[in-house]
């Protein structure tokens, strides 16, 4: 009958998928629920997934909010070099914490600066950077940035100053290489666990030259394999809290150029989407072209991948987005743009 | 001599005493014993059991029933790998205590799900649901089917078989050896098909209570119960007449390890066509008329040289027949796999018992070991069962 099971997600996750999938695109129609929807009425069953209604995690216990990574840049602390160039240095902590994942789901993340995702490092092109790495966590740990870069700057176990011991510290040093939309995670073994524990953010190399003045946000594709089988995940989000943005839609203009910096870390899933409903995009592969590859309203990422969304929403109103595997919708991974004048 | 035995204290006061001083044992024991040992070093161990599922269109609501070690926080339900609305398990469930969730689902005719629990921990529970089907209404109709369910596949079989009773009263002595023989087979070709249901069926239920060890506990009991009914019997018996009622005495031990079984095999029935997996067609019926019709002879099987009223064959068939009516009731409107083990078990006891009182029957006078008739019998009453089993797959 029943059993208590870490594992077993999986298979029922790819022999059900299809039913999953049939109640996602009906989900698409739905309306947001209000923060207390009546019991059973909408918001649930055909009207799309949901957790139990009027459910909501503790923003203010967990130290972040999804809606304020959006927009949340951290530009380092920035200083001229002799050679004239820009010094931008930050302090990153690997920290233990427990974060309430889902309405009542308690998971133990290993986090930098105490958040899911990491903080969004910003700098421009040629700015030399100087990451201090503290590993304040109770394991090793590693931070590893994607650019180009010294091999001894590349956060890997047994090159440079390898693996980061609990109460060490180190600081990673190297030029913003090349322009473009990046990631940095933790690369001590096993790699995917300290990946999907919480280890990762978004790393953003601007070019020499501003990129058109627009509305910008972050968002990181991942999700929380609960369980800790290390097959699939149990719940996926955008910026930390799955379902975040359908109660807490993201707030856009019409007509202003929005920018999205969309980066996949998830782990255990070999791809994930991303779905705009009624607009479509330009979309910048990794950001390192200035001119977009397509103009589209789905993409799909790989581990790893990124690339840069541009949007102009013509019309008001609310427009899902989600993720084009519709069992990842339905598993946290989808939201709403508000459109307002 | 006599000073010291009245200075002894009374034995009422001594066994306060001693209770006294066990309940004081004890609490300081939980006082002071779980600080000198360790705290268990794992994650908490959560374990949660369906036992009852019940589908109305666009809900299905979960009776879940804590059967681990600590409290299970219920936080989310996904279905199919979409997260769900729920009503129900807001507080932690404490061990052993129930708690229903009511899944608002738009679930399709027929179709497989996987219901998932995520706990506060992260955990997940499963519980799939082979096929969906609307729950049957408790209604006037449903007790009218499940009585018709219960009289096709427990009385009527055994009535059939009680009908070979006039040839079998023609048989010789050694055919009616045979016979009994065929009956024994049976018997144990039921416990144990029953012991194996019990016991797959129980290791799906709640740990708790037991699981696999309930089909033994409750076989154990039956079989108490019943030798001890037959001492009683066997006792007014001698009194009134030295070996007359023997045969009728058997008689009626058999048709209660029989009507024991139908209970069981009643409750199969009763909770397949509960959750839609029973096609309630000619097949079934047909089959455990032939399966049952065994089960009929086994019973008049000690009666070859007995003139029994009619009334006391009717009653012998519903005593044999009729609980397959209460098994199907139970069955259909109770899901619990731990009950259904334990009455299970009640079966395999009961039987096992009537084995043991069939068996001296077996032998001629002054045989020592099973002669070659009734050998063969025993045989024959594996295979049949085996066979005519084959046509009724629930």
């Amino acid at each position: 009958m029943t059993s208590a099971t870490r594992r077993g997600l999986l298979v029922g996750g790819a022999s059900l998928g299809v039913g999953a999938a049939v109640i996602g695109t009906q989900g698409a129609n739905a309306q947001p629920q209000p923060a207390a929807a009546p019991h059973m009425a909408h918001g649930g069953g055909v009207n799309g997934a949901t957790f139990r209604a009027g459910a909501v995690v503790d923003h203010e216990a967990n130290g972040f909010h999804p809606t304020e990574i959006l927009r949340d840049f951290d530009y380092g602390t920035t200083s001229v070099m002799a050679d004239g160039r820009v010094l931008r240095e930050w302090e990153i902590y690997a920290v233990d914490t427990e974060i309430e994942v889902a309405p009542g789901v308690r998971f133990p993340a290993w986090t930098f600066n105490s958040r899911v995702p990491g903080p969004t490092l910003r700098c421009r092109q040629g700015d030399r950077l100087r990451v201090r790495f503290i590993n304040g966590s109770a394991h090793p740990h590693t931070m590893h940035f994607h650019g180009i870069h010294p091999a001894d700057m590349d956060g890997v176990p047994g090159v440079g100053a390898g693996i980061i011991e609990p109460g060490d510290s180190f600081t990673y040093e190297f030029d913003a290489e090349p322009f473009g939309l990046h990631l940095y995670h933790c690369h001590a073994g096993p790699l995917a666990e300290h990946i999907s524990r919480g280890m990762y953010g978004t790393f953003i190399v601007d070019p020499p030259e501003d990129r058109p003045p627009a509305d910008e946000l972050i968002m990181v594709m991942h999700g929380y394999n609960t369980t800790f089988d290390g097959e699939g995940n149990q719940l996926y989000a955008v910026n930390g809290i799955p379902f975040h943005y359908m109660h807490e839609p993201v707030k856009v203009r019409r007509g202003e150029l929005v920018r999205i910096y969309l980066v996949n870390i998830l782990e255990y899933d070999p791809i994930n989407s991303f779905h705009l409903h009624g607009n479509f995009f330009d979309y910048y592969p990794t950001g390192t072209r200035l001119e977009p590859s397509e103009f589209t309203d789905t993409i799909i990422q790989g581990q790893g991948q990124r690339g840069i969304l541009e949007i102009r929403f013509p019309q008001p109103g609310r427009f899902m987005f989600h993720a084009h595997k519709t069992e990842f919708a339905d598993l946290g991974w989808m939201g709403f743009f508000e459109v307002t004048d | 001599m006599s000073t010291r035995l009245t200075t002894r204290p009374p034995l009422w006061l001594m066994a306060l005493v001693s209770t006294a001083a066990l309940v004081g044992a004890l609490v300081a024991l939980a006082l002071a014993g779980s600080s000198t040992l360790p705290e268990r070093s794992g994650p908490p161990i959560e374990q949660l059991s369906v036992e009852r599922t019940v589908l109305t269109p666009g809900v299905i609501d979960l009776t879940i029933r804590n059967d681990g070690a600590d409290p299970v926080q219920v936080a989310q339900v996904f279905v199919n790998d979409a997260y769900v609305d729920f009503e129900g398990g807001q507080a932690p469930i404490d061990r052993l205590s129930a708690e229903t969730l009511s899944l608002d689902v738009p679930w399709q005719d027929g179709q497989p799900y996987l219901v998932s629990i995520l706990t506060s921990t992260g955990l997940v529970i499963e519980h799939p649901i082979e096929a969906a089907v609307a729950t049957p209404q408790v209604d006037g109709d449903f007790f009218v089917s499940m009585a018709l369910i219960g009289t096709y596949v427990g009385i009527i079989p055994v009535a059939l078989g009680m009908m070979f009773l006039p040839l079998l009263r023609r048989v010789s002595a050694t055919t009616t050896r045979a016979l009994l023989g065929l009956t024994v087979g049976l018997l144990a070709f039921l416990a144990l098909d029953a012991t194996l249901e019990g016991v797959e069926l129980a290791s799906g239920a709640a740990g708790a209570f037991g699981g696999p060890l309930l089909v033994l506990l409750g076989a154990g009991l039956a079989f108490l119960a019943l030798t001890a009914v037959d001492r009683y019997l066997r006792g007014r018996v001698d009194r009134a007449d030295d070996r007359g009622a023997g045969p009728m005495r058997l008689s009626v031990m058999i048709a209660t390890g029989i009507g024991l079984h139908n209970l069981g095999e009643g409750l199969a029935i009763g909770s397949a066509y509960a959750v839609g997996e029973l096609a309630l067609g000619a097949a079934l019926i047909v089959g455990f008329a032939l399966h049952n019709t065994t089960e009929g002879l086994a019973v008049v099987a000690p009666l070859t040289a007995q003139r029994p009223s009619l009334p006391a064959l009717v009653g012998l068939c519903l005593l044999a027949g009729a609980p397959a009516i209460l098994g199907a009731l139970v069955g259909a409107s109770v899901e619990n796999a731990a009950l259904s083990a334990l009455l299970l078990g009640f079966g395999v006891g009961a039987i096992a018992q009537v084995v043991t009182q069939i068996l001296p029957s077996l032998k001629a006078r002054g045989e020592r070991s099973l002669n070659l008739p009734a050998l063969g019998g025993v045989t024959a009453g594996v295979l049949v069962m085996y066979f005519t089993g084959l046509f009724v797959t629930i």
